[in-house]
């Protein structure tokens, strides 16, 4: 009996070793796979050029735009939001059943699908308010795709802050907005900002709730144009912008470009590497904004 | 250890002579259903030192911070509080204003994130006031008062984070003082200090007597009789006796505060 | 004197900023609020529209399996039925599930119990790569990989419910992995000295005790993995061979849910039944993520250690 239990507990625990090897495989496999397919391909001539529907050899400068340009909107329009929503939840919101029905719509749209979300997207902004696909409807879906993680990261690094610090900040006499924003907000931002870098790896990646809203096409456009009301400006928000998510969907199911699966590997690795990058970065980026808040390095002003 | 039962009705409450400062009348505290202090009626002299003694959840804490209002959301406080012929316990009050006036300096040391310059002016210039030489001048004068100025002089600009505690709850301090307030109520500020940056403390608190009202709570009861004019018992929630400080820790009345005093409990 | 006693009872600038402040972030989560209510009612009636303005019986969409809502059959109406695509989208999501949660139950009880310093530093970062990597990575890499090799092994064109289960398997499995590793953190540590004290062998503590003890937690684990396999589009849709058939083997083309909605959607014009049924389809992922939500909550209530 007791040199069975033994046996079975070496045959478990070597179980557990072969399948948390097996895991650790994977990921090798799955970033050696696309880095070693993908980097190869990877040119300045590559990252520069623009995209061919039909002929090999295109590249991927205008989705390599689209998606940082996204990014960057989605950013802008969610941040606000969600610090707003943040601050809400973590010093506002009273224990009572509309906190708790706030928090389920939040969790429910946290966990929406987000093919679900970009049909939404379309239904709404390209239909409704005659958006059309565009770079403002993509935004506003990945605005809304991100609403709920980066207010749960928001409220989860401002309720961090010590107690103490928000009432050193009331017994002055400041009035409760005040102590937030000049005292607390700056002793959440490290946490805000690793928050947003994650989020951000996530909005590169994301392509289900795009292909219905930014589109699926990428118009030649004009880098030297700086007016965005102009429509072949490269900053223009109401052309439509396939990023490089769904360039890499739509080269394997509709493509009909020899070279698809090049093109797809380098963008692949692309993706990967920024994501990775975004990753790799936010705690770093999250630590330096903390040395920066406390203000051990501060310098006199005025 | 086992408190003995005292009778919670048989107390002794003086009203001490000159001007009150600032005066509670029938004060009760409640967390939800839980009730924390007991009608609590006391007067405080204008420029004296009082100190709250107990032990700890007699409710000295509680009864401090319905001062200044910062059970705001925490508790329920009924009672009348009186500072310059307002009830200060009602719904109409401006906190914010009353918050200037009364300052209040907490347990454990908390400056902002900021430098100790900043610590200072931050809320000045919420506040409104914009005028360097008028900021920097609060700055001096505050510190001076702490007794931190001659520590800090040099490094106005660094981390108020990288200060030792003592340092940094007498920028508390002086964070209150810059304020220009009335009163300063004090929760136990030197309970996590050690005992040279406490002397430091008590000294300090001796010399803003002179200019500010002190409400401060402890439990080292040596303290207490080192720095106050008045003292007040806790026990239970119950405000067992409250007489000039050197009439209480020599000859304590009720049976309760003779014990406390004496280190029988708490 | 009495300047202070007028203002004591006045409000002042900092009254203001309060109320405004207060307003402020009273409106963005209102604006969630509205999102979501938002979501639901829309994609709610355009969903219903199939079957009140088109009038297709409830009961042949989700009881058959014919779809071709632009054509009209052999009874001279056009045919929606969603089987197909509901058994193959739970059918993926069931079989990831059920592949990944043993390799994230090893996962999290070698960080948790067998190896927790050395584990968490190299696993967590494992997870988070994991998670990192796009959908369209991965079913970019199921197309260029697993479609081959399950063509060679088993015939056929190579795509459907195999390929898809596992690019799924790979995709839930972070998810897994880090809420379980909160469930088995959440349990007391006396229980495992408890364990130990009394002769148990290591397998025995964690097989009896731990996970025993863990088991909601782990079963919410899984299920915020389903909701996230039921309603994944891309990387399915890469690998699943987008034929509406209901699945004859793991390896058959077939559609899901997710899958349908990404290729159609852009086909077909606003308001007719064609898109109206897919509307449907977007409905029925809509519910199934609200069913996810209300299993977790109910999960929750009887788990007896909370977070």
């Amino acid at each position: 009996m007791k040199i069975n239990a033994k046996k079975i507990n070496k045959l478990a625990i070597g179980t557990i070793w072969a399948l948390v090897s097996v895991v650790v495989l994977i990921l090798i496999f799955l970033l050696g796979y696309i880095l070693v397919t993908g980097l190869s391909d990877i040119s300045w001539k590559f990252l520069t050029s623009t995209s061919s529907s039909i002929s090999a050899g295109g590249g991927i400068r205008d989705q390599l735009f689209n998606s940082v340009y996204l990014l960057v909107l989605t950013i802008i329009i969610s941040l606000p939001i969600s610090l707003g929503a943040g601050i809400y939840l973590a010093e506002y919101a009273k224990d009572n059943w509309i906190t708790t029905l706030i928090k389920t719509a939040i969790e429910v749209l946290s966990s929406l699908p987000s093919i679900v979300v970009g049909l939404f997207g379309y239904l709404i902004l390209v239909i409704k308010f005659q958006l059309d696909y565009s770079i403002l409807s993509g935004a506003i879906a990945l605005t809304i795709f991100n609403l709920p993680l980066l207010t749960r990261s928001v409220e989860d690094s401002i309720e961090e802050v010590p107690k103490l610090q928000r009432e050193a900040g009331l017994s002055l006499g400041l009035s409760k907005s005040k102590t937030i924003v000049g005292v607390v907000l700056p002793l959440a931002i490290p946490g805000i900002i690793t928050g947003v870098i994650l989020s951000s790896g996530r909005i590169f990646g994301e392509a289900a709730a795009l292909i219905y809203t930014a589109g699926q096409s990428a118009p030649i456009v004009s880098y030297t144009d700086w007016n965005p009301f102009s429509p072949s400006s490269f900053l223009n928000p109401m052309r439509p912008a396939e990023t490089l998510a769904v360039h890499i969907w739509k080269l394997n199911t509709e493509g009909i470009v020899p070279d698809a699966h090049i093109v797809s590997s380098g963008a692949s690795a692309v993706l990967i590497i920024v994501i990775l990058i975004f990753n790799l970065s936010s705690r770093f980026f999250g630590n330096w904004a903390y040395r920066k808040m406390t203000g051990t390095t501060r310098k006199k002003r005025g | 250890m086992t408190q003995p039962d005292y009778n919670l009705d048989q107390h002794q409450i003086i009203v001490p002579p000159g001007e009150i400062a600032l005066e509670t009348k029938d004060v009760n505290v409640f967390y939800g259903k839980k009730q924390a202090t007991f009608d609590t009626s006391l007067a405080f002299p204008r420029f004296k030192i009082s100190a709250l003694i107990g032990a700890s959840g007699s409710g000295k804490s509680t009864f401090l911070r319905c001062l200044n209002r910062m059970n705001d959301g925490v508790a329920t406080v009924t009672g009348a509080i009186m500072y310059r012929d307002v009830n200060i316990n009602q719904k109409k009050l401006n906190v914010y204003v009353l918050r200037k006036n009364i300052g209040m300096v907490f347990q454990h040391p908390n400056p902002f994130a900021k430098t100790i310059r900043e610590n200072i002016q931050f809320a000045l210039k919420k506040h409104g006031v914009k005028d360097q030489t008028v900021l920097d001048q609060r700055v001096e004068q505050s510190l001076r008062a702490a007794a931190l100025w001659d520590e800090v002089k040099d490094k106005l600009d660094t981390s108020a984070l990288e200060l030792s505690g003592g340092q940094a709850q007498r920028l508390c301090i002086a964070r209150s003082i810059a304020m220009q307030p009335d009163i300063l109520l004090l929760d136990e500020p030197a309970s996590a200090l050690d005992p040279i940056s406490t002397a430091k403390i008590e000294e300090t608190l001796l010399e803003l007597k002179q200019k500010y009202t002190i409400i401060i709570v402890t439990h080292n009861m040596q303290q207490a009789a080192r720095v106050s004019d008045y003292t007040a018992f806790f026990h239970l929630g119950h405000v067992m006796e409250y007489k000039k400080t050197a009439d209480i820790f020599t000859r304590p009345q009720v049976k309760a505060t003779e014990d406390y005093i004496s280190g029988n409990f708490g | 004197m009495n300047e202070i006693k007028e203002k004591l009872l006045k409000p002042s600038k900092e009254t203001h900023q309060d109320q405004i402040g207060h307003l402020i972030s009273l409106v963005c989560i209102g604006f969630i609020g509205i999102l979501v209510v938002a979501i639901l009612f829309f994609i709610t009636t355009k969903g219903l529209a199939t079957f009140t303005t088109n009038h297709v019986s409830v009961i042949d969409f989700f009881a058959k399996s014919d779809w071709s809502p632009s054509q009209k059959g052999p009874n001279g109406k056009p045919e929606v039925g969603a089987l197909a695509m509901i058994v193959t989208s739970f059918a993926v999501t069931l079989l990831s599930a059920i592949l990944a949660t043993p390799f994230a139950i090893a996962m999290a009880l070698f960080m948790t119990e067998i190896a927790p310093k050395r584990g968490q530093k190299i696993l967590q970062p494992v997870i988070e790569l994991l998670v990192g990597i796009p959908s369209v990575v991965y079913g970019f890499i199921g197309l260029m990989v697993l479609i081959p090799m399950v063509r060679t092994v088993f015939g056929g064109t190579g795509s459907g419910i195999l390929p898809a289960t596992i690019v799924l398997f790979v995709m839930v499995l972070p998810t897994i992995t880090s809420m379980s590793v909160d469930a088995l953190k959440a349990v007391p540590r006396d229980y495992r000295s408890a364990a130990l004290s009394l002769g148990a062998t290591r397998w025995q503590m964690m097989y009896k005790v731990v996970l025993r003890a863990a088991t909601p937690g782990i079963l919410t684990a899984m299920i915020f993995g389903m909701a996230r396999a039921f309603g994944e589009a891309l990387a399915v849709q890469m690998v699943i061979g987008n034929a509406v058939l209901m699945p004859t083997s793991l390896t058959s083309p077939t559609a899901t849910l997710t899958s349908q909605l990404t290729t159609q959607m852009g086909n077909t014009i606003m308001g007719t039944l064609p898109n109206n049924a897919l509307w449907t389809l977007a409905l029925v992922l809509l519910v199934m993520s609200l069913v996810f939500n209300v299993i977790v909550k109910l999960i929750g209530k009887r788990s007896a250690f909370k977070k």
